[in-house]
């Protein structure tokens, strides 16, 4: 199924408590091992970017309203 | 690999009423949630510019640097008075206090149980996280029965020690109360139903029915030593059957706020 | 006006609201509950708010809240409910936010009794919450120096972002006396800059005692300290009575300072040349006179009803210059004219010393009366 949108994390106020990679409902989102924010926290980010339905459930639960959802307005868009 | 060109549309982002900072609360911590979900709130009705917060004293003593909105900062316990002093003088903005649970249900409760008897026309954000969080984890008037705490270190002993208070239960018995509800922060179908709760008193207060308050069960990963994730399970597993989600007391003239 | 025969906390109740008493909150308490009782009338009548809190911790955090918001308010209690609010005023003072405080002072410690005392100067003129704080306190000696100094206590307030309290003893209180009581004035209408509002302006507004990093405590205190200098600078007030030619002087404030005020007269008729110093600010005290006044005369009489409380501030200004003399009655008790007669008689009379502790000699004296 194609991606129904996508998700920014703003890692300035991202601090790796893997709650949104945990509700993710089709495994979306994980941390970055390979990077760290300026605070020093392992961002999360998109590794199955083609499985977002943009369903906001990441922004929900997020502790630190650091992420932003965008729904492609049409649904044309391949991941 | 994500798209970026194709026009969308914003369907969650970061409230306005929220202040631009970085808050200091520990990674996971439902604080952060909450604070969002009153931002959101705020933002909806279109009352930041109308609205002042009452800071209380605990891990959400820095709330007021969290919100762009007017805010006083409350002795231990006194911030429902404090609200109630400013709500009196201007009874046209919407005045709000934000409490855990050691500021609420032990120092603070003769000040809860005044305003919300009075009916005092304010909401309270009650945070519920079983401990008191920024003075590093002690036994709270909210521990659960057994529960581990830098001051019950073998479990609370009810016979010792007493037992939890359940503040929506003991409040909704308040004539003077409006809409008392405990919702929890553990997961995102209750974090959705707490947001509306949240707006839900704040309509409340605008249409001046009377005192809310909206109890949320919440986490402390740090002091209850456990990753962010398994304490939202926690809250799930063990806070839940003590302390029962659902609405307490809501006024008949509450119940006909459609949101 | 015309003068009406009317009790102090009536009285003081009355002059608050026409001074532009916007809110009141307080809490039962003998002997101050008439002030309560007639705002609880008298403000629901002009459309302000009223609260009967659930306890004097609640009624001055409702004061707190309500200040924070630039308008004129006030609570009033006794002393073990003056004791309750000293974690608020501490607070409020740390806010830098006005308000006014009647503490109708009853006797004690502890729950003591309902009779006039003054055993609370300590905790009102030296602190009694924590951290460095003062508060300007204004102590009448009659109803209508009650009423009078209401509304300077509000002015007093405004002006230096402060608090003030205007310290009745509880005879003054409960004392019916005449007393013109001047007409209403509209409420305040400015809002002070500082005040919150709901960031109506879009600019939002913090208020808090908090100051996490000790330079920025220490600047905040630093301007708490130097608006009270400026407070001891332009607020000082007393009454001087037959003050012109004394060889000794009697220092008394409040009741103690009107029954001293009999004794003087008594001792004038006797011919002994004895004035009165009655401090109307308590803090600030008037420390000016009464180095002016060491100069001059040969030895004071500090009068109370207390165990010598104000009487450290006089021995403070008068350093060992001259003989000081102390006179008190505790607990309640209400000292007589005569009695105090009696002490000036003594002092004229001497031997007179600056030796020792003027304390410990009344204590002396008194344990032989009493005892």
């Amino acid at each position: 199924m194609p991606a129904k949108g996508y998700i920014i994390v703003n890692e300035l106020y991202c601090k790796a408590c893997e709650l949104c990679v945990t509700d993710c409902p089709h495994e979306v989102l994980a941390l970055d091992m390979e990077r760290l924010t300026s605070r020093g926290y392992h961002p999360a980010h998109m590794v199955k970017p083609e499985a977002c339905t943009a369903c906001s459930i990441c922004a929900v639960v997020c502790p630190d309203a650091a992420i932003t959802v965008h729904r492609y307005e049409k649904q044309k868009a391949e991941g | 690999m994500v798209v970026t060109d194709i026009p969308t549309k914003i369907v969650y982002e970061r409230p306005e009423a929220l202040d631009p900072r970085v808050t200091h609360y520990c990674p996971g911590c439902t604080h952060g949630v909450a604070h969002r979900l009153v931002a959101e709130a705020l933002d909806e009705m279109g009352e930041v510019e109308n609205t002042i917060g009452v800071a209380s004293v605990g891990c959400s003593v820095f709330a007021y640097n969290y919100f762009n909105i007017d805010f006083v900062e409350a002795a231990h316990g006194r911030a429902p008075a404090m609200a109630t002093g400013i709500k009196r003088v201007l009874p046209d903005r919407l005045v709000f206090t934000y409490q855990g649970d050691g500021d609420l249900a032990s120092i603070g409760m003769g000040e809860i149980v005044g305003a919300a008897s009075r009916g005092e026309q304010i909401t309270v954000i009650f945070i519920n996280n079983a401990t008191y969080g920024m003075t590093g984890g002690q036994m709270a008037p909210t521990s659960l029965p057994g529960q581990v705490t830098s001051s019950s270190p073998t479990g609370r002993d009810v016979t010792r020690q007493g037992h939890p208070i359940q503040t929506a239960e003991l409040l909704s018995t308040l004539t003077g109360s409006s809409y008392i509800v405990r919702r929890s922060l553990h997961n995102f179908r209750e974090t959705r139903r707490a947001k509306k709760a949240i707006r839900t008193a704040f309509e409340v207060q605008k249409q001046g029915l009377g005192f809310s308050l909206v109890e949320l069960l919440s986490n402390c990963p740090t002091n209850w030593g456990m990753s962010a994730v398994e304490s939202r399970d926690w809250i799930e597993e063990r806070m839940l059957a003590f302390y029962p989600l659902g609405d307490y007391k809501v006024s008949s003239a509450v119940a006909d706020i459609k949101i | 006006m015309a003068k009406e025969l009317i009790k102090g906390n009536t009285a003081v109740a009355e002059a608050a609201l026409r001074a532009g008493l916007e809110a009141y909150f307080g809490y039962p308490i003998t002997p101050q509950s008439e002030l309560l009782e007639h705002l609880s009338g008298r403000m629901p009548e002009l459309g302000r708010p009223f609260v009967q809190a659930e306890s004097e911790l609640g009624a001055i955090n409702m004061v707190y809240g309500a200040a924070c918001t630039g308008k004129r308010v006030m609570t009033s209690s006794s002393s073990p409910g003056v004791s309750l609010m000293m974690e608020g005023l501490s607070y409020i003072a740390g806010t830098e936010v006005p308000m006014v405080l009647v503490d109708v002072v009853r006797g004690g410690p502890g729950l003591g009794n309902i009779a006039p005392a003054q055993g609370d100067y300590n905790q009102i003129v030296h602190g009694g919450g924590h951290g460095d704080y003062r508060i300007i306190v204004l102590a009448p000696s009659s109803v209508q120096e009650a009423v009078d100094l209401t509304a300077l206590a509000f002015d007093l307030a405004d002006k230096y972002r402060a608090i003030t309290c205007i310290m009745l003893d509880g005879s003054i209180g409960q004392m019916m006396e005449p007393a013109e009581i001047p007409p209403m004035q509209p409420l305040k209408t400015d809002i002070p800059d500082w005040a919150v509002r709901g960031a109506r302006d879009g600019e939002k507004r913090l208020l808090t005692s908090i100051n996490l990093d000790p330079p920025a405590q220490e600047a905040m205190n630093l301007r708490l300290m130097t608006r009270w200098q400026a407070i001891e600078r332009n607020e000082v007030r007393y009454k001087g009575y037959y003050l012109d030619d004394a060889d000794f002087v009697v220092v008394g404030f409040g009741t103690a300072g009107r029954i001293s005020l009999s004794a003087v007269r008594a001792a004038r008729e006797k011919g002994l040349k004895v004035g009165l110093l009655r401090p109307i600010t308590v803090a600030p005290f008037p420390n000016t006179v009464l180095d002016e006044l060491t100069e001059k005369v040969e030895g004071f009489l500090v009068v109370e009803m207390n165990a010598g409380q104000m009487l450290e501030d006089v021995r403070l200004m008068v350093r060992g210059r001259k003989p000081v003399e102390f006179f008190g009655r505790m607990g309640g008790v209400v000292p007589f004219p005569d009695e105090v007669l009696t002490e000036i008689e003594r002092l004229v009379k001497g031997p007179r010393t600056t030796d020792g502790h003027p304390r410990d000699r009344w204590l002396a004296r008194l344990a032989e009366t009493i005892g």
